[in-house]
């Protein structure tokens, strides 16, 4: 009688995650420094974003063994990306035992036209989004959490922001509107008129919701948290930094005092040199990865 | 409501319900004048660093020993533990049982499941587990309250002390959340 999969178990690890930090490592060492500093779960990658962008070429799914090690070298829940739409990586990772999948639009898309089937598996999948409509269309297909994408690999927060912003915008118009506004409202979102009366009710998605892509420092995290994230994604931030371990444990202490300056300002002191960064504003269009996947 | 990560807003939420004023618990001044403590699903990792870090622990295990009824569920119960299988992280070491993180495997393992809880007398209850906890010690003042079909404990309680391996702040039943209070309402005696 037991049932394993559901929708309540899937969505529910998401739960035990929120107010927590989840971040990108691409070995067992980096994945046990990100467990001794308080991450609630690691993304195994075989590069972070940062290097990702540096490489160019096509960035696919890590290999196997390398997220086996990762999985091996920590105990707390292990996240793996795989590519938009390319539902046989994602059944590879279901098959290692990776506990969520990320189908992400930090690796080269494999679809340009569709999103994997996300129902069809047991492992729950996090999808990335710019704004609700992107958000809901991701839940319909069976994303169990959402995260903003920002812009990976880049140290600059403004996107996430945007993201976030436009997020949280969107649901409080939802909840001034009148009953009769919302069937035009779910047209316009390109969403299932069901889940987007459910938002309305629930007055936030109705699965949790991370910030990503972008976040750098312990004030970023904290910023995020206020702007009404459940808790953060830290990708190149931590490991691309001067003093990885230091700062890796100031941004889970920043995420869960979020609402407390002075303790923000205290994990924020002599934290070595951050990720040096690029600003979103000199990337040109096709060096941006959050217009992936826009469907 | 320890509230330095993991699902306390849930919990929050069913107390919300059910009359009760909460405070969330991230530093130990929080704790003044608390009745009852809960500790959330979440990362038992995580958890202890964040206790070790701003000196939870000891004003817990001082409200423990003065008889405050505490409530751990998941990663809660993996703090009230005595010990653990394995040697990190490090328990608050508050109830005599000894536990076992992730004993039912990975979230692919996850799973819900119809179970009785014995002071709800026959009516079935659905509990879901998530990377859940096993308890595989049980100290002799320990009283079983449900198991699943196979017999292994998942809802244990020691006097003023209560541990759940799995999660009754997912979903819209509160009979659990009901049952702690009644017995927090009472005292320890």
């Amino acid at each position: 009688m037991a049932d394993t999969g559901t929708w309540r178990v899937k969505a529910g690890l998401a739960q035990m995650l929120k107010g927590g930090v989840i971040m990108d490592v691409v070995n067992a060492e980096q994945a046990r420094i990100a467990q001794d500093a308080g991450a609630t779960s690691v993304m195994a990658l075989e590069r972070v974003p940062a290097d990702i962008r540096a490489a160019g070429g096509v960035a696919r799914m890590a290999d196997p063994t390398k997220i086996s090690e990762i999985m091996e070298a920590v105990s707390i829940p292990v996240m793996a990306k795989c590519r938009i739409g390319h539902f046989v990586e994602a059944q590879v990772l279901e098959a290692m035992g990776v506990d969520y999948i990320d189908e992400s639009e930090v690796l080269t898309p494999a679809d340009e036209a569709h999103h994997v089937w996300k129902h069809n598996f047991k492992v729950p999948f996090v999808c990335g989004c710019r704004n609700l409509g992107e958000a809901l269309r991701r839940v319909g297909e069976g994303a169990a959490m959402i995260r903003t994408k920002g812009e990976a690999g880049t140290g600059d927060v403004v996107e996430a922001v945007r993201h976030m912003r436009s997020v949280m915008d969107s649901i409080r118009q939802l909840q001034n509107m009148s009953e009769e506004e919302i069937p035009t409202a779910a047209k316009e979102l390109g969403v299932d008129l069901p889940l987007l009366l459910e938002t309305r009710t629930l007055g936030r998605l109705p699965v949790v919701n991370f910030a990503a892509g972008g976040v750098a420092t312990p004030a970023d995290a904290a910023l995020m948290m206020q702007l009404g994230a459940d808790g953060v994604f830290v990708g190149s931030g931590i490991f691309k930094s001067g003093d990885p371990a230091r700062r890796a444990r100031a941004i889970v202490e920043a995420t869960t005092h979020y609402n407390d300056p002075n303790i923000l300002a205290d994990v924020s002191k002599d934290l070595g040199e951050p990720m040096v960064g690029i600003g979103v504003r000199s990337l040109n269009e096709e060096q941006l990865l959050a217009p992936r996947g826009n469907l | 409501m320890l509230a330095v990560q993991g699902d306390f807003a849930e919990h929050i939420a069913i107390l919300k319900q059910l009359g009760v004023d909460t405070v969330e618990v991230r530093l130990p001044g929080d704790l003044d004048g608390v009745d009852a403590l809960v500790m959330p699903g979440g990362e038992s990792t995580t958890f202890s660093y964040l206790m070790d870090l701003y000196n939870l622990r000891e004003p817990i295990v001082e409200a423990a020993s003065g008889g405050t009824p505490i409530w751990g569920t998941c990663a809660g119960m993996i703090m009230m533990a005595r010990e653990l299988t394995e040697k990190f992280p490090e328990p608050l070491g508050l109830m005599d049982i000894g536990v076992a993180r992730n004993a039912f495997g990975r979230q692919v393992d996850s799973f819900e499941t119809d179970l009785r809880f014995s002071p709800l007398g026959d009516d079935s209850y659905r509990a879901i587990f998530i990377r859940a906890p096993g308890i595989v010690r049980l100290g002799d003042d320990v009283q079983v309250l449900a198991q699943l079909s196979d017999g292994r404990p998942v809802a244990v309680r020691q006097g003023s002390l209560f541990a759940t391996s799995f999660h009754p702040e997912l979903g819209d039943d509160p009979r659990i959340h009901q049952y702690f209070l009644t017995f927090a309402a009472q005292g320890t005696n």
